[in-house]
């Protein structure tokens, strides 16, 4: 029998502890368990055959810790073909009349994803797809993947078991006492991202106690349509007279995991500490119950790789910043691989409180599948916002759905076939919701009669992929009104009908009805107060447009949305003012702040003042006022470059501190940033000096001193290339080759990393050998750095760009 | 004896500014401007934070100049000494958690002044919850009429940093409080700790207030702080 049939109709029994019994057995502090599949194959046996003999109907491998990083290839290989061939033989060997299936287990690899830790997300599926492919010619019958405690790695491994098999998968996962994973996902966030890809059962394991997991499982009921499974601790471990006992006893934990039975859980067995007399004790309790059954759940969820975003009454603000169309500076920043200011741009509007980030970078002559790749995986790993990938390219939409952390908005998918065709088996192996726009072969309907019937064409299709209609967001699509005075009726009924006959949620790009038109923000914000007082679920649209906001705001408060109109008098109060700036303020008189960098304050102009003063925000409007006036390049050599100059020699003599410095360089940055959108100018115009190229070399991840070398670097006018961190001494090599870099910064923080910035100098000596070298890092000292064989140790950033500078002048 | 790594989790430590500032870079008495950016990062830090420990108590095993502490053998004199007159040792890590990663990295990007603090921060965060922790070894010690000495981590003198790969086998680091290591010895969470307190024989013994005092890293960056 198939275990996915059997769980539909029987309360499913899972087996208990391993780890902690093997330990009773003999097993070594620091010892790997799943040598003993081969080194004591009988007490593994016998320990499997006890939990068939309590009554499980899963037993599972003991094969938790099995992977490529803990054992060569080879030994991994005997290892997991023994441990199902002990599995198997137990299972002969019990005399249990149940149904009975073997788990190939899974665990966690024992290393975190990039970009926190080292592993590759593509390493990682890599890795557990060699499990994956020895336990299916090993002939199980099922996947258990547990007790993961990050997203990310669960989704990795998720994806390994659904490309190297087809067999079912179990995904359970470890929460904390915040019910959160490790890395911070909820409960919610997980069911999302999990369904979506398809697992057939997902839940919790580890950590706690049966009631004490029980929020989560709660959770897990609430928004799950899979059967749920739960394999908890016999709670928390302590030592009494030397031997370690758990403090839940086998009739307690049976009793607190079968009343879960009854709100829902259908597949239930223990984790540490639990032993077969606790399976037993369970399956006693649970024997004759028959599953509740809990429906098909109806949440349309996307979700980050904290938390999910759930489509409901009280619409969505879908950020629409980060894409280049109709965006000088975004053009710009994408050809340049500016990735900062593409991050900047997020980070923006989710202060701005928007829910969801669109992400779009399709510009001609870019690779738009590394591109998407990239942007995702930079914004994933600084904004916990769900994201919307947002492009017309398959290719670069299956790269962003693979990387993304989570389950996205897809954005978009129509009702023509070859967009179906394409897009919905993406959504079906990587999940997601889609975003469909009512428009086929034959164009936007005129009426909301023709949207609706393709409105019905992708559900049914959907319907075909296993998506289903809650995973489809409709966007009836809004035209411009001076083309056609009757567009925007059609797009109100639609999205008012959409919600009343299909039970979709709608989503609109607000902006477009204007189009043409003067004045286009009191056309989008009236519109937009129609379009949510039709029903309208999400906007994508632009979080620092007053108007809408107000719009939003004031809908929410007037819709009992809004308790006590907190959020609508937080906006007026806090946020509005910041977005109708006032007419520009005089700086204040220089205080005492950074008095010690200032040597003759009646010297001082405002823009220098405000960045001596380390305030980037009037740095900025300051530079605003000027523009107009005066030469950009004036403003930066007789204003921006004798301020920082001040900084920092008050730096260098010792009278300014870090902090400072680097308040002073971003707010010179922001006067920058002033001047580079309102010219248009590429660093070039800034009488750029020599590029540079830096990065953290291969096995370090630390990166503060990098960025704060960059910072500086910029702002005295280098053409800073960043490769980033844990960079791979190849790539840097050939980043300098191709730019031929007179510098190379390579930064290093651990002794551990200091060979791979050795490796890297030698290649750079052999293959640039016109390129400088000069290196920073905690570990280093002038004595290391030449040993290395580099040209420069440079004890600070200041001393990067001061040495920068001689290097420059030698050209 | 039974071997049981155990798990726990701390109350967020009480903030200790002078700590954030001298690893900050700051002087001691930072300008207003610094205050302000420090004290605004620590908000927006502290919800981030989890205080995370697993550890085990085992014996010491000497033979022949080497340690055996359960995780192999381990040659490093400076380890030796510092256990000495010692029987069993705490073994432990200790994070606060991914989130301040998230912080450092996200101004990092946008804002390296912040960036900073919010590393200052996190060292101050996890040394706190190292000192919490410490501090409760040091109560179970005495309540035992023993007592315990400095706290020594992987990386000191020439305790090298490979043995962080034994001790992360042995405390199931990854499944007990989410941490990792990767290739270079490093740990992500970035903020966390390994270390071994020795449990002593001799009740008068007490570990760690003066850190620095006992550090023999005498070129350590943070030395200098004061000279600033």
């Amino acid at each position: 029998m198939d275990v996915r049939e059997y769980i539909k109709n029987n309360i499913t029994l899972l087996d208990g502890g391993m780890g902690t019994l093997l330990q009773a057995a003999g097993l070594k502090p620091g010892e790997y368990p799943e040598r003993w599949n081969i080194s004591h194959s009988q007490v593994i046996v016998n320990l499997q055959k006890a939990y068939f003999d309590a009554g499980s109907n899963i037993v599972c491998t003991n094969t938790f810790g099995a992977n490529g990083l803990k054992f060569e290839k080879q030994e991994l290989e005997e290892i997991i073909r023994a441990a199902v061939s002990n599995a198997k033989l137990a299972r002969e060997q019990s005399k249990g009349t149940q149904e009975k299936f073997i788990a190939l287990d899974i665990g966690p690899c024992g290393k975190l994803l990039k970009p926190y830790g080292d592993l590759e997300f593509e390493d990682a599926v890599t890795l557990f797809k060699e499990v994956v492919n020895i336990g299916v010619k090993s002939e199980v019958d099922l996947i258990l993947i547990e007790t993961m405690n990050d997203s990310y790695e669960t989704k990795a491994a998720l994806l390994a078991a659904k490309e190297a098999s087809s067999l079912p998968v179990f995904v359970s996962n470890a929460y904390g006492e915040d019910s959160k994973l490790m890395t911070g996902a909820s409960p919610a966030a997980m069911v999302a991202m999990l369904e979506g890809m398809h697992a057939d059962a997902i839940g919790v394991n580890c950590s706690l106690g049966p009631n004490a997991l029980k929020p989560v499982i709660r959770e897990y009921l609430k928004y799950a349509s899979v059967p749920v499974l739960m394999k908890p601790n016999a709670g928390l471990p302590k030592i009494e007279n030397g031997i370690t006992v758990f403090d839940i006893t086998p009739e307690e934990f049976a009793e607190e995991v079968s009343s879960l039975v009854g709100e829902g859980l259908r597949i239930c067995g223990g984790c540490c500490g639990t032993t077969p007399e606790y399976i037993s004790l369970l399956r006693k309790k649970t024997e004759g119950l028959k599953p509740v059954d809990t429906g098909e759940k109806n949440h349309t969820l996307v979700s980050s790789y904290t938390h999910a975003v759930e489509f409901c009454d009280v619409p969505l603000l879908i950020g629409e910043r980060i894409n280049p169309t109709g965006k000088k500076r975004f053009k710009q920043a994408l050809i340049e691989n500016d990735m900062d200011y593409i991050l900047t741009e997020g980070i923006s509007q989710q202060d701005m409180g928007v829910h969801i980030l669109d992400v779009n970078v399709g510009l001609p002559d870019i690779d738009e599948e590394d591109m998407m790749r990239r942007v995702v995986s930079e914004l994933q790993a600084v904004i916990n916002l769900p994201l919307q990938i947002d492009t017309s390219n398959a290719r670069a939409m299956e790269a962003g759905l693979r990387i993304y952390n989570g389950k996205p908005l897809v954005n978009s998918v129509n009702g023509k076939k070859e967009s179906m065709e394409a897009i919905f088996p993406l959504i079906q192996k990587y999940g997601g919701v889609a975003i469909a726009l009512t428009l086929d072969e034959n164009g936007i309907p005129a009426t909301a009669d023709g949207r609706i019937e393709i409105a019905k064409k992708i559900l049914n299709k959907a319907k075909e992929y296993g998506i289903s209609a809650k995973d489809i967001v409709f966007d009836p699509l809004a035209l411009t009104i001076s083309a056609d005075g009757g567009a925007a009726l059609a797009t109100l009924e639609s999205l008012e009908r959409i919600r009343k006959e299909l039970g979709c949620y709608t989503s609109l790009g607000v902006s477009n009805i204007s189009f043409g038109l003067p004045s286009r923000d009191a056309v989008n914000s009236t519109f937009f107060a129609n379009a949510l007082e039709r029903g309208l679920s999400a906007a994508i649209m632009n979080p620092f447009s007053a108007d809408m906001l107000k719009v939003y705001f004031a809908h929410k408060a007037l819709h009992g949305m809004d308790e006590a109109c907190e959020t609508y008098i937080d906006f007026m109060t806090n946020i509005l003012p910041g977005l109708c700036p006032k007419e520009q303020e005089k700086p204040e008189s220089a205080g005492n702040a950074q008095g010690g960098a200032v040597s003759d304050e009646n010297d001082i102009t405002p823009l220098k003042k405000a960045i001596i003063k380390g305030l980037k925000d009037q740095a900025g409007s300051v530079t605003k006022g000027l523009i107009g006036n005066a030469d950009p390049l004036d403003i930066i050599q007789s204003e921006i470059i004798p301020a920082l100059d001040i900084v920092g020699k008050g730096y260098e003599e010792k009278r300014v501190y870090l902090p400072q410095l680097l308040m002073s360089a971003e707010a010179a940055k922001a006067a920058f940033e002033v001047i580079k959108s309102a010219a248009g100018v590429k660093n070039e115009n800034r009488n750029t000096k020599s590029t540079c190229v830096i990065a953290t070399v291969a096995g370090d991840i630390h990166d503060i001193g990098k960025n704060i070398v960059k910072l500086l670097l910029e702002n005295y006018g280098f053409n800073v290339i960043d490769l980033g961190k844990d960079v791979p001494s190849d790539d840097i090599v050939e980043a300098v080759i191709k730019e031929h870099a007179p510098i190379c910064g390579l930064s290093a923080l651990m002794t551990t990393t200091v060979p791979a910035m050795h490796e890297t100098i030698v290649k750079l000596r052999e293959k640039a050998p016109w390129c400088r070298v000069v290196v920073g890092g905690a570990v280093l000292n002038r004595d290391y750095a030449s040993s290395i064989g580099s040209d420069k140790y440079a004890k600070d950033a200041m001393e990067t760009v001061r040495y920068a500078e001689t290097v420059d002048e030698e050209k | 004896m039974a071997f049981q790594v155990m798990t726990k989790n701390f109350e967020a430590p009480p903030v200790n500014p002078s700590e954030i500032f001298r690893y900050a870079f700051c002087g001691k008495n930072p300008a207003e401007d610094v205050r302000i950016l420090a004290m605004a990062s620590v908000e927006e830090a502290l919800p981030v934070c989890s205080y995370k420990v697993c550890y085990v108590r085992m014996p010491i095993i000497r033979e022949e100049g080497a340690l055996d502490l359960g995780f192999g053998k381990i040659k490093s004199e400076g380890l030796y000494s510092n256990l000495e007159g010692c029987n069993e040792a705490v073994i432990f890590a200790a994070t606060i958690g991914i989130g301040m990663d998230r912080l450092i990295s996200k101004y990092g990007r946008i804002s390296p002044s912040k960036s900073v603090m919010m590393q200052a921060i996190g060292a101050e965060r996890i040394e706190a919850l190292c000192d919490a922790f410490n501090r409760e070894i040091d109560m179970e010690a005495c309540s035992e009429g023993k007592g315990t000495v400095f706290r020594y981590s992987p990386g000191y003198r020439d305790f090298s940093l490979t043995y962080q790969r034994g001790i992360f086998d042995l405390l199931k680091c990854n499944t007990a409080i989410g941490l990792s290591l990767n290739d270079s010895m490093l740990m992500s969470p970035s903020k966390s700790v390994t270390a071994i307190i020795g449990i002593s024989e001799d009740p008068e013994q007490r570990c760690s207030k003066e850190k620095c005092e006992r550090c023999d890293k005498k070129d350590c960056e943070f030395r200098f702080w004061e000279k600033r």
